[in-house]
């Protein structure tokens, strides 16, 4: 059993009018079984409403499945006794930097976890030194987080949350509200995290160029899993994508373009460099036969 | 106009006052304010003088810049002074129309003064001498005996502390707000007074709601980080006391009594 697995999760919003009298139910999570194994880079892949944040919060135990069950480290995130110690193996970051961060100096936000899990105060500086360090913000320690930008202020979260030493961190959509600076040295915390920390990442986003370096890519549509697999094999239906409401990066859309016109690349590049390359390599042989 | 407003910021520079621990300050700001009103002859007041004054220049706090803030607050000041000036009776000194002064008027719209502009300088000396940070953790540690009567005194500090981290967020949302609001025709400057509140209003809804959705996220995210109260928590930067602060509270105490004595004493 890997690191977070759910079987058959169903979750619904129940909407209410004034007096209390159920109105209509929302499905947001539909029968969603999944397993994600240790050490992996998984992005959850999906357009506004498809439940992905739904399902997200499950993972930290912040929602309670209606129907079926959830896994997190093997324990089941219904048991009240177990609520904290999910939440220590996975850590969850926000969208909205601003309303995350609780400290007034960055590195007492960071201290935060660590302080209310009843860490020894020696090792809570130590905790805070390297996770500060790993996402690359050790000089920005005594600044106040309202003098950070958007980028500077979510890489401050993800280490909030790294000095807790989970196993798993769950990111709801990081990037959403920075600018392309930003959300590229947030991307690259969180790849150097998967690499060097060898922590579980679990990616929610709906920005596509994020999810190319995914170990397994999870696309959601109205509470289910429309699609799952690498990001090569996800990539290649480019005209399923299409349905579900997605785009695909740039580049991958011009190969397929350019396939459909007759030019034989192959499926699903991914990069500018593997476009350029294939290119070449065509017109080569092209050459060649003429 | 919020930001001129120094009472309760903190000032940045070194000094022994700076150092010492918030719970000192505490303290003495508590003890200063009982010793003002414990004089009742003009004695007592100078050596109160003589204390802040030692005090502020211990804490390398420009004295300028300690009055600036304290402009807003003159007004409320005129108005204790009018109304103890008129309104005591006594030996009347002048009079005219129905309005009397009187010599106890006098004596105690002076005295009145003189205490509140103490007392004022006296506790702005602490917040510009004191991270908020600090602040609330010295108040938290000194409050916790209160525990017993079942005050939450952890929950308290945690209020305090995270209205100070949002205060400029918004303010920010505020501006902008204004200026979206500006951009779609809303005049926030004409008219009288009543107009004026009326016309906050489609300010304040907006305000309000985001204030609301940002308490929602920032509970969510406190929760994910296993956030659960004041039992079990470790400190990453706990207070302890130095010999310094044990000193500060040596001559906390002889202030209090010497000053006590001299106005007692003296006439």
């Amino acid at each position: 059993m890997g690191i977070i697995k759910t079987d058959k999760l169903v979750f619904e919003y129940i909407r209410r009018d004034e007096d209390g009298n159920v109105e209509g139910i929302n499905r947001a999570v539909d029968e969603v079984t999944l397993d994600i194994k240790q050490g992996d880079f998984i992005a959850v892949l999906g357009h506004n409403g498809s439940g992905k944040s739904t399902l997200a919060k499950h993972m930290n135990a912040i929602l309670c499945p209606t129907e079926g069950t959830i896994w997190v480290d093997g324990r089941d995130t219904r048991e009240e006794d177990e609520v904290w110690n999910i939440r220590q193996t996975a850590g969850m970051v926000f969208q909205n930097p601003d309303n995350q961060i609780i400290g007034q100096v960055v590195e007492e936000d960071v201290g935060f976890g660590p302080e209310n899990m009843g860490v020894p105060t020696k090792e809570i500086w130590e905790r805070v030194e390297e996770s500060l360090k790993a996402v690359g913000m050790y000089e920005f320690r005594k600044y106040s987080p309202n003098k950070l930008s958007g980028g500077q202020k979510q890489r401050v979260s993800i280490a909030g949350v790294l000095a807790m030493h989970p196993k798993c961190i769950v990111l709801d959509e990081p990037t959403a509200m920075l600018d392309p600076n930003g959300r590229k040295d947030v991307i690259r915390a969180i790849r150097a995290l998967n690499d060097v920390e060898n922590v579980t990442v679990i990616l929610i986003t709906h920005y596509m160029e994020e999810i190319i370096h995914a170990d397994k890519v999870f696309v959601m549509d109205e509470g289910k899993i429309a699609m799952q697999g690498t990001p090569k094999e996800i990539f290649s239906q480019v005209e399923a994508l299409k349905a579900l409401r997605l785009d695909v990066p740039q580049v991958t859309l011009l190969a397929y373009e350019l396939q459909k016109k007759g030019i034989a690349l192959p499926d699903s590049i991914l990069s500018i460099e593997e476009f350029t390359k294939e290119v070449m390599h065509y017109y080569e042989q092209k050459g060649r036969k003429a | 106009m919020l930001r001129d407003i120094t009472l309760g910021q903190y000032y940045q520079t070194e000094s022994v006052i700076h150092r010492l621990d918030p719970r000192v300050k505490l303290a003495g700001t508590v003890i200063f304010i009982i010793s003002l009103f414990c004089f009742d002859k003009g004695w007592g007041y100078i050596g109160a003088a003589i204390f802040l004054a030692i005090v502020i220049k211990l804490s390398k706090v420009p004295f300028k810049f300690m009055i600036k803030g304290m402009r807003s607050i003159m007004f409320i000041l005129m108005i204790t002074v009018v109304f103890n000036l008129f309104l005591t009776p006594g030996e009347v000194v002048v009079s005219f129309w129905k309005l009397q002064i009187t010599k106890e008027g006098i004596r105690i719209a002076a005295f009145m003064v003189i205490r509140l502009a103490m007392l004022l300088i006296g506790s702005s000396v602490m917040t510009l001498t004191t991270t908020p940070n600090n602040l609330t953790d010295g108040m938290e540690k000194a409050m916790r005996p209160l525990k017993v009567l079942r005050l939450p005194v952890h929950e308290i500090a945690m209020m305090m502390s995270i209205a100070l981290r949002f205060i400029p967020i918004l303010m920010e949302e505020t501006d902008k707000i204004m200026k979206a609001q500006l951009a779609r025709g809303a005049d926030f400057e004409s008219g009288n007074i009543f107009k004026k509140a009326k016309a906050m209003v489609p300010l304040l809804v907006p305000l309000f709601i985001s204030a609301f959705r940002r308490a929602n996220d920032l509970a969510m995210a406190m929760e994910a980080r296993c956030y659960r109260g004041g039992n079990g928590r470790t400190k990453m930067k706990p207070l302890v006391y130095k010999k310094r602060d044990a000193i500060a509270y040596l001559v906390l105490f002889a202030y209090l009594a010497g000053s006590i004595a001299v106005d007692k004493l003296l006439w």
